[in-house]
């Protein structure tokens, strides 16, 4: 542990660091990065929350957790109603306490990061989750069944929060999966190192004690449409899909083996366990060298499970500089604590094979910053005559995902824009189909787990005011 | 948890098993494929469903033991169960009134072909079937396809049954001597190439069924990616079935290449000695 536990002061305490694995212990196993506050560390930080009487940090969260309510119960030590404050509002504490950007959410409003820095939120609250998974009780209150029937179609964070809302309220709720297991992205995008998959499957536990049913291996849009669930009994249906879509860069030398989408890697890796090859049978190659093109999260978990998986050099390739760089900042330390090279203002123009169709090298271009693009970020622009070859085995595009086609191609009257979004009213959640609501990053494009959860939270409400209006569909 | 109703063995290495899926096989269209999983630890491997029945809600796969998750499937028996089975995915064959249709199927490729020359058949085509295998004993489900082909021809590599040499050498004289609308032909990447070559010059429409290898099967991983017509294209969504003139086959048979070596570590019985041949 490379915390030191620093001593309270009278007047000020510290922003508390999280205890982590060694870097270099670290990059030899998929053990979770972070261990957690211990309870001294939680209840020092606990005490730094100045209780604001118009707490800016609510504002600053998706789902609107009671923060300095949850965090006074921590300071008196009553773990079991502080968890049980945060669940008012959250069903996937333990995911969100590690997942969430905080600092440009609830801890980025807080008043004491104005001067000094905010209290750290998010750990806070992954303390308590971490409490109630080993000690806590989970209490469900019996409802009156309304009678109406919803179909959720996808089992990512925006999907399960609004089943869970609906079946708080009496509603009977199936979750319709695709995969083989429920969680969407959070089991096969996000690293077991950063959200291990228990933390996951204990929220979804709870989930399913509310009544809800999750039907795994259905994918609506092949197994059933749309309008075959509407037609079948459910009053409503929630789409929550999900950006899965994998885009590539069109450039020479993509079709070549050694050239994964994140998702293809990410899911070998996460969703099939190769890391675990033979044992678990999925296979996975790595190389000696590896190259993930990207700037955001993905890119980072790409790589960071890369250097796990044995390679000897990992590199970062982004074509702007670290300042326009999408991942988190604690992601981008913990990637080059990991030993990751950057390889920034670059971007490959080829990816060249050997005689066997098997990568050996790519072609990069130097880029500099130019004048700030439509994003507001300055735009890189090509550096003329500064090609290199570097010598990699293996490429990983993280270049982002798109929405997943397979629910709007086959629900023709659902409005879409020309990213392939669902168009929906934000407050609501509403589609141009009566009785349909969508939210997540089908709507948004890929984004947080938390703002899929807010987008989750707003349906659910409008669900349920559509099923207690009477409206009919027809 | 899906369970196997019946069980055929068909040769030493080929299987066949009927599944209870009640909702795949009510939407199941010909030239669709599933994706399985057999246990805790397993791979998802896609295999083409080579029949179905509506009303007793099965689906039927025929496979050939080629890996360690084949030949573990080879190993249930009929009331053993399938743990994850997700379907139907890929796009249907696309089955209209062509004329003549010539459908050529390759060892397993047979089972992919004859749901698909059954409906182009109830469609009103003219199907000539050619169907090979190396030997006698390999060759499937000819009595099946028999019954739906104006004409069968059959072709062993060892000259066992039926003509001696490979399915092109029939379609070759098929080609020269009568007019025909479409070519559908399923097998091995070396056998649809091959048919794809030679209907080219003639300028026949030919349809390819790509098997690559797939991860999710429904569009989110791209392992399966191929390019047809200088465009990527994913051949769970977007496939199997392609324009086989179109398909670029160095690339698909670079990339069916890619887990070779993999599968050969499993096959033998690595443990994962921590020899770091993940590598």
């Amino acid at each position: 542990m490379s915390t030191v536990i620093e001593k309270p002061k009278k007047e000020k305490v510290d922003r508390q660091l999280m205890p982590v694995q060694e870097p270099h212990e670290r990059v030899k196993n998929f053990d979770e990065v972070a261990f957690g506050y211990t309870e001294e560390l939680a209840l020092l930080e606990a005490s730094r929350c100045l209780q604001c009487k118009k707490p800016l940090c609510v504002d600053g969260c998706p789902v609107h957790i009671d923060i300095p309510g949850f965090i006074k119960l921590i300071s008196e030590k009553d773990y079991q109603k502080a968890i049980d404050k945060i669940r008012e509002k959250n069903d996937l504490p333990g995911i969100c306490g590690r997942v969430c950007p905080q600092e440009s959410k609830c801890e980025g409003n807080c008043l004491l990061g104005k001067k000094n820095e905010p209290v750290a939120i998010g750990r806070l609250q992954r303390f308590v989750a971490d409490w109630e998974f080993q000690y806590g009780e989970y209490e469900v209150e019996d409802v009156t069944p309304s009678g109406k029937k919803v179909a959720v179609v996808g089992s990512g964070p925006s999907g399960l929060v609004v089943a869970a809302d609906l079946a708080r309220l009496g509603h009977k709720v199936s979750i319709m999966e695709g995969l083989h297991v429920p969680g969407g992205v959070m089991v096969y995008g996000i690293p077991e190192f950063r959200l291990p998959k228990a933390i996951v499957q204990h929220e979804i536990d709870n989930i399913q004690k509310l009544g809800v049913e999750i039907k795994c291996n259905t994918l609506i849009g092949k197994s059933n449409t749309v309008d075959d669930l509407l037609n079948s009994g459910y009053d409503s249906v929630f789409i929550g899909t999900g950006a899965g879509y994998p885009y590539f860069m069109d450039i020479p030398g993509e079709f070549l083996n050694g050239v994964y989408s994140a998702n293809e890697f990410l899911m070998r890796a996460n969703l099939m366990k190769a890391y675990l090859f033979p044992e678990h049978l999925t296979p996975i190659r790595i190389g000696k060298k590896v190259a993930v093109i990207g700037g955001g999260n993905v890119a980072m978990d790409s790589v960071r499970t890369a250097v796990r998986l044995g390679t000897e050099e990992a590199h970062i390739i982004y074509r702007r500089s670290e300042k326009e760089m999408p991942a988190r900042l604690e992601e981008i330390e913990h990637a080059r604590e990991e030993g990751v090279q950057f390889k920034l203002l670059t971007s490959p123009i080829e990816i060249i094979g050997d005689e066997n169709g098997w990568v050996k090298s790519m072609i990069c271009l130097q880029y500099e910053l130019g004048e700030p693009d439509e994003s507001g970020r300055r735009r890189p622009v090509p550096i003329k005559g500064s090609e290199f070859e570097l010598e990699v085995d293996t490429v990983i595009m993280a270049l982002g995902q798109g929405a997943n086609p397979m629910v709007p191609q086959t629900t023709p009257d659902l409005e879409v824009d020309k990213d392939g979004n669902i168009i929906v009213d934000y407050e609501t959640g509403q589609t141009s189909k009566p009785g349909v609501f969508a939210g997540g990053d089908i709507v948004t494009g890929a984004d947080t787990v938390i703002e899929a959860m807010g987008a989750g939270k707003r349906a659910a409400q409008a669900i349920h005011e559509y099923l207690s209006s009477g409206n009919k569909r027809h | 948890m899906f369970k196997i109703v019946r069980k055929q063995v068909l040769s030493q290495t080929i299987k066949l098993i009927e599944v209870s899926a009640p909702e795949i096989a009510a939407k199941v269209q010909a030239g669709q494929f599933a994706i399985l999983r057999i246990s805790e630890n397993g791979e998802r491997i896609p295999l083409t469903i080579a029949d179905f029945n509506r009303e007793d809600g099965t689906i039927t796969f025929i496979f050939q033991e080629v890996g360690h998750t084949t030949i573990n499937l080879g190993k249930l028996e009929s009331g053993d169960h399938i743990l994850d089975l997700v379907g139907p995915l890929g796009m249907p064959s696309q089955i209209s009134d062509f004329g003549t249709v010539v459908c050529v199927g390759g060892g397993i490729g047979v089972a992919s072909i004859y749901p698909i020359a059954r409906a182009l058949a109830n469609k009103g085509n003219r199907i000539i079937s050619i169907i090979g295998a190396r030997s006698k004993d390999d060759l499937i489900l000819a009595d099946e396809i028999e019954k739906v082909s104006d004409k069968l021809y059959i072709t062993t590599e060892d000259g066992a049954l039926g003509q001696k040499g490979l399915v092109t050498d029939v379609l070759k004289g098929i080609i020269d001597e009568a007019q025909i609308d479409l070519v559908v032909a399923t097998g091995p990447v070396a056998m649809m190439k091959a048919v794809s070559e030679m209907t080219r010059p003639a300028n026949i429409r030919t349809t390819v069924s790509i098997n690559s290898t797939m991860v999710d099967g429904t569009g989110m991983c791209g392992a399966c990616r191929v390019e047809v017509n200088k465009e990527a294209k994913f051949a769970c969504v977007d496939g199997p079935e392609f324009d086989g003139h179109l398909v670029d086959w160095d690339i698909v048979e670079i990339r069916s290449r890619t887990f070779i070596d993999k599968e050969k570590m499993v096959m033998e019985g690595c443990t994962g000695g921590g020899c770091s041949c993940q590598r």
